[in-house]
């Protein structure tokens, strides 16, 4: 309590002072200026803060994992191929240390995000696409807020779905045609996950579509082309790198997509690329290890900020990558 | 769009009344562009002779071109039905399964208040009232129902009709009215989960016994009380007004809405001003360097950082380094503040660019300080918008579940919380935990909360439409 009322009286109160200050003193150039000094100062204080807070995710995780690789090795780690974090009981139990190999845990995002994007990569894009170059003003005020309100839905509910009503259905087709499936299979995860990142996908597509010129479509239709020959040849070509660029930021979303995989997706580390079967996935393995309560020397705990890093990591250089792309793209026309 | 009106045309002329394909929309895909597909071009509609093959070729040509025109446009229509009808798919399924949460099933029990167990006679003290021993007051009044059932075995089955919180139920009950004691009186008590599962006929009586979690005899003590009438369904006020419990009949959502109300208070109190006074830094003061570029960096991927990492940061940073306790809607709120902090810089940064540059250039043309022309002038005028911002980051953080579950906000919690620094969960980790639960009677009161926190996120959506439409200003 004592906490909050501090930090929200430094955050609220020192500006609002200052800004009093000023007003009352607004005669006294000199004194002034050293309160707005003081004010500049605070606000880039704020500023900073972002910066903070990366620097302190990157060395929370960073030491955190550096423990745990004292436990176990970062090539065993890395490349290990068993996954089974076992609490120990007592110290002396046999097989206290558990298993961790986290390879089948990347495979297993690897597979829902590779599931999720052959869903939500081409819907999405086309959706932009008829958004854009089809739709008319009406049909745009609809669809519009109906896909932001997809993306407004809280990851959790799409869980509860994924696990109620998609995963018994997968398994269900699944028995129709033969196959066996699990309840909780990476293609329904995978699926509600697709759907998710669908409007991320294709709200950020508009934008970028909308971007390119009038100019290079006026030309292509005076040739001859068709609208879609247009859009295939034309409008799609030129915005790719920021297509790109939208499309690894939602990988990126879906690799560190949480609550779906928690609630839809399995907990056991099968090593398989069979969409039917239960994989599991870094997040859902970091929930899976934090939740409870754990003591802070365990490998166990320790090994959910050592998947956290690689996590970080991942996402860090995709979401890199993905802004470079898009700023070069932007400032191509310009 | 005129040059595609005469080709058609020309081509509606030979292949007969064909649809041209600025009128065939999606909805309402053209039965004649199927046959035309099923025929393509048959040389019979060019009898006359003098159509050269070149022509003919290439109106062929043209019309396949028309036909993968037509595709494509469907196929991009098809794909928006798809976010859609999954969106209501989504919506209505929870919405369905959400219906039976709403009511519950109460049933009507004669207790007898016998004056001894009260401590003898009027006036009785409250101690006395409270300390009465309700369970077995219950029971016999359960036993004296159905005066058939002696099996010890039964007898227990029949108490389990009944609500486990039953008892506290009544002695609330006659607490607030002691002059009840002495007689007999019918109570309308909660029933158990099962029971209410079988009232709102979730459960199938024709399937084996051994698949049910109610007993054949259960199910007919059940169909006996219904026959007089001391079965009723009433709107569910327990799960508005109660926290969680393991029983699904007495479970609750307000412990978790007001967990999710401390939270996201202190998440608001954190995070907008320090947005806000980022944004104007950033917009209205930065100067252009290395560094400057480096923190806009920095927010825009930040933004984009899985959620799941701020949790990681909220566990070794202020609960393993700094001490502070688990489960707390102040930690959740740090948390969640860090989290929308670059939304809400991102999008008050938006709010300061639309406002024009004369009103600043015009402050300080009449001498303002830069730092005056910002406060007493841009600030004022951003504002509104900055606080669309705000809401957005809101609506963010009362949605987002991971971070919370890696501070320990998914604890047991049955007490309605009463601050920020009381043990809690949230409305999302509430829908996780019921999720979860392996009992039946639980999914309707997941979706039931599922309802309720969309409930909450569409009023704060419609707030910021509100807001967006009032504060939307031409310059």
């Amino acid at each position: 309590m004592t906490t909050l009322t501090t930090l929200s009286l430094l955050f609220i109160g020192l500006p609002v002072a200052l800004m009093a200050a000023m007003h009352l003193l607004r005669r006294r150039r000199a004194v002034c200026r050293r309160i707005e000094a003081a004010f500049r100062g605070f606000l880039l204080l704020c500023a900073c803060l972002a910066i903070f807070t990366t620097l302190g995710i990157v060395f929370s995780v960073l030491f955190e994992a550096l423990r745990f690789f004292e436990f176990v090795p970062v090539w065993e780690f890395l490349f290990g191929l068993e996954w089974s974090p076992q609490t120990a009981i007592r110290d002396d139990q046999v097989g206290s240390s558990g298993a961790f190999g986290a390879l089948p845990l990347f495979a297993g995002t690897f597979l829902i995000t590779v599931i999720a994007m052959a869903v939500a990569v081409p819907f999405g894009l086309l959706a932009a696409v008829y958004l854009s170059e089809y739709a008319g003003r009406r049909l745009r005020a609809v669809a519009k807020p109906l896909l932001e309100i997809l993306a407004g839905i809280p990851t959790v509910v799409y869980g509860f779905f994924a696990a109620l009503t998609v995963g018994p259905l997968v398994r269900d087709a699944a028995n129709v045609v033969g196959l066996h499936a699990s309840a909780e299979s990476a293609l329904a995860a995978g699926l509600v996950m697709g759907i998710m990142i669908l409007p991320f996908v294709s709200s950020l597509s508009d934008d970028v579509i909308n971007a390119v010129p009038q100019s290079l479509r006026d030309g292509s239709l005076g040739l001859g082309a068709t609208r879609s020959e247009t859009i295939r040849r034309v409008v799609l070509p030129a915005a790719t790198p920021g297509i790109v660029g939208s499309v690894l930021l939602a990988v990126s979303r879906a690799i560190g997509e949480t609550m779906i995989v928690v609630m839809a997706a399995g907990l056991a580390a099968n090593l398989t690329a069979n969409p039917l079967q239960s994989v599991t996935t870094v997040t859902v393995q970091i929930v899976t290890l934090l939740v409870g309560d754990q003591v802070f020397d365990s490998p166990k705990t320790l090994a959910a900020f050592a998947l956290g890093l690689v996590l970080f990591a991942v996402t860090l250089i995709l979401n890199m990558v993905a802004l470079y792309v898009a700023r070069r793209y932007r400032e191509q026309y310009e | 769009m005129s040059r595609a009106d005469t080709v058609s045309s020309m081509s509606n002329v030979h292949s007969g009344g064909r649809e041209s394909p600025a009128n065939a929309t999606a909805a309402a895909p053209a039965p004649a562009a199927n046959t035309a597909r099923a025929n393509p071009a048959p040389p019979a509609e060019f009898p006359d002779s003098t159509e050269s093959t070149v022509v003919y070729r290439l109106r062929a040509g043209i019309r396949a071109r028309y036909r993968r025109e037509r595709r494509f446009r469907r196929l991009g229509a098809a794909s928006l039905a798809v976010g859609g009808l999954f969106l209501l798919w989504l919506l209505g399924t929870s919405a369905l399964q959400s219906v039976g949460a709403f009511s519950q099933t109460y049933l009507a029990v004669d207790v007898a208040l016998d004056a001894a167990e009260f401590g003898g006679d009027a006036p009785y003290s409250r101690e006395a009232i409270a300390a009465a021993p309700y369970q077995r007051l219950l029971k016999s009044a359960l036993r004296a129902a159905f005066p058939a059932v002696t099996a010890r075995r039964d007898k227990r089955r029949l108490y389990r009709l009944i609500s486990d919180g039953a008892p506290y139920d009544l002695r609330d009950r006659v607490l607030a009215a002691p002059q009840l004691i002495g007689g007999t009186h019918r109570f309308w008590l909660l029933a158990n989960a099962e029971v209410d599962r079988l009232i709102k006929g979730s459960i199938d009586r024709h399937a084996p016994e051994s698949n049910r979690r109610l007993s054949d005899q259960a199910i007919a003590w059940v169909d006996r009380l219904q026959a007089e009438g001391r079965v009723e369904r009433r709107f569910n006020r327990t799960f508005f007004t109660a926290g969680d419990s393991r029983n699904a009949e007495q479970a609750g959502i307000l412990g978790a809405v007001m967990g999710s109300l401390f939270t996201l208070v202190a998440t608001m109190l954190l995070a907008v001003p320090v947005g806000i006074a980022a944004a104007v830094y950033l917009q209205e003061f930065a100067p252009r360097n290395r560094f400057i570029d480096l923190v806009e960096v920095n927010i825009n991927n930040l933004a984009a950082v899985p959620s799941i990492t701020f949790g990681l940061l909220g566990l070794a940073l202020l609960i393993n380094f700094f001490g502070m306790p688990r489960s707390l809607p102040l930690v959740g709120g740090m948390v969640l503040a860090l989290m929308t902090l670059p939304t809400i810089i991102i999008s008050s940064r938006a709010a300061l660019a639309a406002v024009p540059p004369r009103i600043r250039q015009a402050a300080l043309a009449l001498g303002a300080s830069k730092v005056q022309a910002v406060v007493h002038h841009i600030l004022p005028l951003a504002l509104p918008g900055m606080l669309t911002g705000a809401i957005i980051g809101l609506a963010q953080a009362l949605g987002e579940t991971a971070p919370l579950l890696a501070i320990g906000m998914v604890a047991f919690i049955v007490d309605v919380p009463g601050g920020p620094t009381d043990p809690a969960t949230a409305l999302p980790v509430q829908i996780y935990l019921w999720a979860d639960s392996p009992e039946r009677a639980f999914v309707e009161r997941t979706a039931a909360a599922i309802v309720v926190l969309l409930g909450a996120l569409a009023v704060v959506n419609g707030l910021i439409a509100v807001l967006r439409n009032k504060v939307e200003k031409r310059w």
